[in-house]
């Protein structure tokens, strides 16, 4: 029996919705859609960055009974454009548990093992982008919400950064939401496709 | 000219009209290098000019008079202008009633608690409401701490407006509001606190502030004025700090909703 993990009934913002669907654990469910459709802001939504109407539960927990810090380390986003707001890299890893974290992770994905003594002013916008993954992941969310990951990637990168997530929902039971504009891509990493069109949510079948 | 000591020389109308022609020659130079402030400079000469001979007017009545009531209405007259004058001063400002409640909010909490202190226990004045002590101390408090919140508070409004991607990026790694806006909160902070702090830095040595250059040039002698003055620079530097510290908590309450979301559509669009 499939557990489920995050179910989501009529959720509505910003003029969309009503939006229903459900995430078990391990799962990964991709989302494509054209551009300035609300992909965006659904993950912004469940996010709890925007305000928002409908029923969000996890493990039949609703959203509003979870402090809002704690919600967002469980069901984290992942934004398109990183923000890094320290001048070295070592300072947005600043425990020691996430430290050991950056530093086991970063060959994963492709990162030079000294990434941590750098300048964030050195870093490629790949290479921010993998970085940003690190350190979303090193926070453990449940379900993580990928708006576009590998947009800034080349194809080893991308297929390294696929890898990984898909072993960390295979290993570890981490879910995924997947937005992107490669539907190869999606073919390759989703167990569910999603279509988002008009403000709504259609699963492809 | 030689004059005794504790001897005024009077001002003529000529003398002041002598000292406006300074804001006219500087009115055609905004004119000649198109800096767009000679109307500024115009209109806030004759506005300065009408509001101190108006509060000049009234101080000889109230100083005859002496009735609580009246330094009452006036002190809180001075004080919904002095918050007008910070929430109008802000690019950003906060929508509604509430963006001038919190600069109001904030003069009232840090000046009048700091001038009532000052008023009754360190100065020791009898009555507390003397209005020769009470009016110029409450707005020698106001306009400094007026602004330090403008400042402050238009940083914050601009710096979340600005920085918000970095603000919304820090709450998805599971950061409560106030770490998310710690950076940006201490720099606002700083920002509001640093007119008074170089005033204190260049108190007797670049400038002799204007209440000490009043009462020498009133007959005080040099070190009561002086004293007077270090007085006065400690409380306008508590009343500021604590006005800018409330004013920044307060903004940054209405701008982090209850599930500490940032909500910037709490802010006027900028225009």
């Amino acid at each position: 029996m499939i557990d489920t993990l995050l179910a989501v009934r009529n959720l509505c913002f910003q003029g969309c919705g009503p939006l229903s669907f459900s995430l078990s654990q391990g799962e990964c469910i991709g989302i494509r859609g054209q551009s300035g459709v609300g992909k965006t802001q659904m993950f912004r939504a469940l996010s709890d960055l925007i305000p928002s109407t409908g029923e969000v539960l996890l493990r039949g927990r609703a959203r509003e009974t979870f402090a809002a810090p704690r919600w967002r380390t469980l069901v984290s986003m992942l934004p398109t454009d990183s923000v890094w707001w320290y001048d070295d890299v070592a300072a947005h890893f600043n425990s020691s548990e996430a430290r050991v974290f950056l530093d086991r992770m970063c060959g994963k994905v492709g990162l030079a093992a000294e990434i941590a003594s750098w300048q964030v002013n050195r870093l490629s916008t790949g290479e921010k982008q993998r970085l940003a993954l690190l350190r979303s992941l090193q926070i453990k969310p449940g379900i993580l919400l990928l708006d576009e990951p590998t947009s800034a990637l080349d194809d080893l990168s991308t297929k390294l950064v696929e890898t990984l997530l898909l072993e960390r929902c295979r290993d570890e039971g981490l879910s995924l939401m997947w937005v992107s504009h490669d539907e190869a891509q999606l073919a390759r990493v989703s167990d569910r496709l999603f279509v988002m069109h008009k403000n709504q949510l259609t699963e492809v079948v | 000219m030689n004059i005794d000591s504790g001897t005024v020389l009077r001002l003529t109308s000529f003398d002041l009209c002598l000292a406006s022609s300074l804001m006219l020659v500087l009115a055609i130079l905004s004119l000649v290098l198109q800096l767009g402030l000679e109307k500024k400079i115009l209109i806030y000469s004759i506005r300065m000019t009408a509001q101190l001979l108006f509060i000049g007017v009234i101080l000889r009545y109230l100083f005859a008079s002496s009735s609580f009531i009246l330094v009452f209405l006036l002190s809180m007259v001075m004080l919904s202008a002095a918050g007008r004058e910070a929430w109008v001063r802000q690019k950003r400002k906060i929508k509604g009633f509430t963006g001038y409640l919190i600069s109001t909010g904030s003069m009232f909490v840090s000046s009048f608690s700091i001038a009532l202190i000052a008023l009754s226990v360190i100065i020791d004045v009898k009555p507390w409401y003397t209005p020769q002590y009470a009016i110029p101390l409450l707005g020698m408090l106001l306009g400094n701490t007026m602004t330090g919140v403008a400042l402050a508070v238009d940083q914050l409004t601009e710096q979340l407006y600005r920085r918000r991607s970095e603000v919304e990026q820090r709450l998805l790694l599971g950061q409560d509001w106030k770490e998310a806006s710690l950076d940006i909160r201490r720099d606002c902070i700083r920002t509001g606190m640093t007119p008074i702090i170089n005033s204190m830095a260049a108190a007797g040595l670049v400038s002799l502030p204007g209440m000490m250059t009043g009462q020498i040039l009133g007959g005080t002698p040099p070190v009561e004025a002086v004293k007077y003055q270090i007085l006065i620079m400690f409380l306008i530097a508590g009343g500021t700090g604590f006005g800018v510290i409330s004013a920044i908590w307060a903004s940054s309450r209405v701008l982090f909703d209850h599930r500490e979301r940032l909500r910037l559509d709490n802010l006027q669009s900028e225009r």
